[in-house]
């Protein structure tokens, strides 16, 4: 008797994996048909399909968010200037919670259903990593804005992932650069590092910013590391403080980093804090822990909003419009991410993804807010960093511009 | 022998197979492309996920929020073997399984004892500290995790890794093992006095579901390219959980509707990515609200039932409902 | 010397992060207590109360002390409204079902809370003087901050248990948490009890959100998933629906973090809290006030 209901239980089973398979194969005959009759009504209805992969809701929502604002002003002004190649760009946009499983799942959807030209994200380096094989697999050209693993582009081997591109600093590059900055120019030679362990972002940083701090002669006396979603650093804080440092690498994201200022001033250190582009989201950082505690204060970034070329301002003036807040790096490199893809299909001269991925390995001046680059062999790009600190006001500055 | 070739096990067999050769055949034919197979395949890992963890949360009653961390087991051992030691995969597969199982052994051992809530964050805890260590273990990638696992699995071996199963637990669940260990959830000091040695099937029931969970978590590990400590903290264990009280506790075609169903509707919310949780949200709340004891209840969805609807409803015919 | 400072310094650490655990256990404790119910919300009131503040301060500009109170009163509504509406129809249910809910609650908060003001945190306006005060030449100081909160913490677990104790709605409440068909049949309100607990333990929350703005300076939707979840675990450490319990495992979950963080291995400062509480339980598996009720046969 029971076994029957196992049975009906697969019946149950067909019956909605039928329902799947009719409202997929239902759905892309439907795209197929317009993107057909677009063709064949020739020209004014033609559109270029870009697939958006990222994370907009989950923990990491905070910074999916910043990017697609960014990337939409891009959107805008790309549509409003007529499109690339003559049409006008349309996105296709879909949420990865920041899972990894659903990254891989949304990448083949919009690889394999929605037959995008290109996709742009995720935002954060695991899904990134999820997601390179689907690329590879279809042959569609994936570019990151903030994937700062090396991993993404680079195998273990040596090799390039082919398809895959990110146009922002990898993780060791920024340490090493910190810890240059740390030992050459703050003749800094005891420092402790507070670093995020549930991220590799923070976990990659630090690790080269500890392998060139050493290198020069400096030593580490204490790595504490704390979890995302801690609020508390004081613990840690204090027995840095005790330790001796005189600098804290902190290769964190702007909350948590925003939180070890202002604590570490309560604390009473005095000392200096230096930490990488996850820092950037200056009104953040400024209304949190206060001017005071930011005074010895420097990150690595390539980005600065106070930058003065048209092109930015322009930017600051829409995003600050539009969201009431000065924009964090993420947003303007979701602004560059936008400008970089369509920029490769202008010079593709076409929509096929093979021609973009050769346009986009090839790209010499890519000319964005984030700093101009040629994207290198290993598809990352070449691009100089900036040295960012504060000035007694409570105003931010550059105090070096490294190549 | 006679009674494992009876005409319904025949007849479940031959729907079992029919179901698979439909869906290759679909798959074959090009009708089922890559994005469809991804979600068969999440679908049945949520499959694998929530039948076991029905039974050890809906039959024997006992009230775990660390599912996620015989998953995490399996997967990241199965990775290892796989990646590192170059074993075979369906071996590696298995013997993360196994090592899940010993886990859930270990931990089952000494929290069963606990009643309740407490064993909830007990289980909890554990899920916890494998997760942390995981993400202390530089072997296996840390907080970067480990990637470069070739995608070795195919929907072939998941179909029936999930029927599997699906046959398993089902079956130790109509044995005396199963009528042992829900008589453990009914009524515990009751199961004690009619001799039952709860510790015993506590255990058992603990380990079998931290078997299928290792299983999942080998599969998940070989299908979606790597893995990341993050992936199994305890929002995964709420997922699955959520499935099994919205399928029914106690229901094992409950957990893989509620499995097929939440799948396929959070495929629909992907492009809604503002109000997305929102919804999921709501769902959640009105389902409970309506329907407490979930989509099926204890009941299993069998021929019997849907006669007996069909009958109430003045009408024979299977197609009305 | 110098050490002993420093150890000094972490102690006052400890019990500032113990108490702002303890505060959000407390308001799990209450409910749990009634209706045998994991708040999963209650992280998410504690959030709420933060943004009402928030809110409050910056474009209401209200002092700290109105502010807590409206945050106090909003999140007391908050709380009776979401007893009412979700939790109530399933009384009868199991208790796993109301769980659901509860998470359901907890997700639909927070990302309501996201759809209208961003994921993103926004940082809480300073409303407090800068206090500080030395001992041993400097080397050892609280901030006033630090001082609000033991205060906060210390004034209301003596008011609730003044309240379970003493007032008839304290007794009502006990005597539901203890029996509920029992009371029933006495003549007490269940209906209205519960919607008190709840009251009470959402006005908690709120408290809590507000001092956490104050004393972090940052508030995000979501902002309660941690601090809940370790809250809850505080609750059970020190043994469940009992008030000073929660006090005592809030601060010693607190504790537990700060000293190995200060003289352990920092990166496996969660592990160890959890471990600790497995074995507590494992020891005595009501919690470390709980006592160990004999089943009746």
């Amino acid at each position: 008797m029971n076994m029957r209901k196992v049975l009906a239980a697969l019946l149950v089973m067909t019956f909605v994996f039928g329902l799947l398979a009719g409202c997929g194969s239902s759905g892309s005959a439907g795209n197929a048909g317009g993107s057909a009759g677009g063709a064949a009504a020739g020209g004014a209805e033609e559109t270029i399909l870009l697939g958006v992969n990222f994370e907009l809701s989950g923990g990491l929502a905070a910074y999916g968010q910043s990017k697609i604002n960014g990337l939409k002003i891009a959107l805008d002004e790309i549509n409003a200037a007529g499109g690339v190649l003559g049409k006008k760009i349309v996105l296709k946009e879909y949420d990865n919670k920041g899972d990894n499983a659903e990254a891989v799942n949304i990448s083949t959807r919009l690889m394999g259903e929605d037959k995008v030209v290109a996709m742009m994200g995720p935002v954060t380096s695991g899904r990134v990593m999820a997601s390179v094989d689907v690329a590879k697999q279809f042959q569609i050209p994936m570019v990151t804005g903030t994937g700062t693993s090396a991993g993404i582009t680079v195998n273990e081997d040596g090799s390039v992932n082919d398809f895959v591109y990110r146009i922002c600093f990898i993780d060791p590059y920024q340490g090493t650069l910190a810890a240059n900055y740390a030992a050459d120019t703050l003749k800094v030679k005891n420092a402790a590092m507070l670093v995020n362990q549930s991220d590799d972002y923070s976990i990659y940083m630090a690790e080269a910013f500890k392998k060139t701090f050493e290198e020069k002669g400096g030593t580490i006396l204490e790595n504490s590391t704390f979890v995302e979603g801690d609020l508390d650093f004081k613990a840690a804080l204090t027995k840095i403080k005790s330790s001796g440092a005189e600098l804290i690498f902190c290769p964190n994201y702007y909350e948590p980093d925003a939180l070890i200022a202002k604590q570490a001033q309560e604390l009473g250190y005095d000392g200096y804090l230096l930490g990488g582009d996850g820092w950037d989201n200056l009104d953040h950082l400024i209304k949190t822990a206060g001017a005071d505690a930011l005074q010895k204060a420097f990150f690595i970034n390539q980005y600065f909003p106070g930058d003065t070329t048209e092109k930015n301002q322009n930017f600051v003036k829409k995003y600050t419009e539009l969201h009431k807040d000065a924009p964090p790096s993420f947003a303007a490199l979701g602004y560059d991410l936008m400008y970089f893809v369509a920029d490769a299909i202008e010079r593709a001269g076409t929509t096929d993804p093979a021609e973009i991925n050769k346009a986009m390995a090839g790209t010499t001046n890519f000319e964005g807010i984030t700093g101009s680059f040629a994207m290198g062999e290993n598809h990352d790009p070449i691009k100089s960093a900036l040295v960012i600190g504060y000035t007694a006001d409570g105003q931010y500055k550059v105090v070096e511009k490294v190549q | 022998m006679k009674r494992l070739l009876s005409k319904k096990n025949l007849a479940i067999l031959l729907g079992i197979l029919l179901l698979y050769g439909v869906i290759q055949t679909l798959i074959s034919l090009g009708i089922l492309r890559t994005f469809h197979q991804v979600n068969l395949i999440t679908i049945c890992i949520s499959v694998i996920m929530a039948v076991s963890l029905n039974l050890i949360t809906g039959f024997t009653g006992q009230f775990t929020l660390g599912h996620a961390g015989f998953m995490a087991v399996g997967a990241y051992f199965s990775a290892v073997m796989t990646v590192k030691w170059g074993v075979f995969f369906p071996v590696s597969i298995f013997s993360g399984a196994v090592l899940a199982a010993v886990f859930g052994v270990l931990i089952g051992l000494p929290t069963l004892r606990l009643k309740g809530d407490y064993l909830a964050i007990a289980t909890l805890g554990f899920g916890e500290v494998i997760r942390v260590v995981l993400l202390n273990t530089k072997y296996v990638g840390g907080a970067a995790g480990l990637f470069g696992i070739p995608r070795l699995v195919n929907w072939t071996w998941v179909f029936f890794a999930a029927v599997i199963t699906v046959v398993v637990i089902r079956n130790l669940l109509w044995s005396s093992y199963g009528r042992a260990c829900i008589s453990i959830r009914e009524d515990e000091v009751a199961a004690e006095l009619m001799g039952i040695d709860i510790t015993h099937y506590k255990v058992l029931a603990f380990s079998v579901g931290a078997f299928f969970a290792g299983l999942g978590g080998g599969i998940y590990a070989h299908y979606f390219y790597g893995l990341q400590p993050g992936t199994f903290g305890f929002m995964k264990s709420i997922d699955y959980l959520v499935m099994v009280v919205l399928g029914g506790m106690g229901s094992i075609t409950g957990s893989i509707l509620a499995a097929v169903v939440l799948t396929l509707i959070n495929v629909v919310l992907q492009q809604f990515s503002a109000i997305r949780m929102i919804l999921y949200a709501l769902l959640l709340i009105v389902i409970m609200i309506f329907r407490p004891q979930g989509l099926m209840g204890s009941k299993e969805a069998s021929l019997e039932l849907f006669r007996k609807m069909g009958r109430r409803s003045g009408n024979g015919s299977l197609g009305s409902k | 010397m110098e050490q002993f400072y420093v150890f000094l310094q972490q102690l006052i650490n400890g019990v500032s992060l113990g108490s702002i655990y303890a505060l959000i256990a407390l308001g799990y404790t209450m409910v749990y207590g009634i209706i045998k119910l994991i708040n999963f919300a209650h992280g998410d009131i504690y959030m709420m109360g933060a943004f009402i503040a928030y809110f409050s301060v910056s474009y209401f500009h209200l002092g700290f002390l109105s502010a807590l109170l409206v945050s106090m009163a909003a999140c007391t509504i908050l709380g009776v409204l979401i007893e009412r509406i979700a939790y109530k129809p399933l009384r009868g249910a199991t208790r796993i079902a109301a769980l659901i809910t509860a998470i359901g609650m907890s997700f639909f908060l927070e990302y309501v809370m996201v759809f209208f003001v961003g994921a993103q945190s926004r940082a809480f306006p300073n409303v407090l003087p800068a206090l500080r005060i030395e001992f041993f030449g400097g080397k050892v100081f609280i901030t006033g901050k630090e001082l609000l909160i033991y205060g906060v913490t210390l004034f209301l677990v003596v008011l609730l248990q003044f309240i379970v104790r003493k007032t008839k709605t304290g007794k009502a409440m006990r005597a539901v948490a203890f029996d509920r068909e029992a009371a029933m049949l006495m003549g007490i309100n269940i209906d209205y009890t519960i919607s008190a607990t709840f009251a009470l333990g959402s006005a908690l929350a709120g408290a809590a959100g507000v001092l956490v703005g104050v004393y972090y300076s940052a508030v995000n939707p979501l902002m309660g998933m941690t601090p809940g979840l370790k809250a809850f675990v505080a609750a059970v450490l020190g043994g469940i629906g009992i008030i000073p319990g929660a006090a005592l495992g809030g601060m010693l979950m607190g504790l537990i973090e700060t000293f190995v963080i200060a003289y352990g291995q920092s990166t496996y400062r969660d592990a160890v809290a959890f471990a600790i509480l497995i074995l507590i339980l494992l020891i005595k598996p009501s919690g470390i006030l709980g006592s160990n009720v004999r089943e009746k046969i």
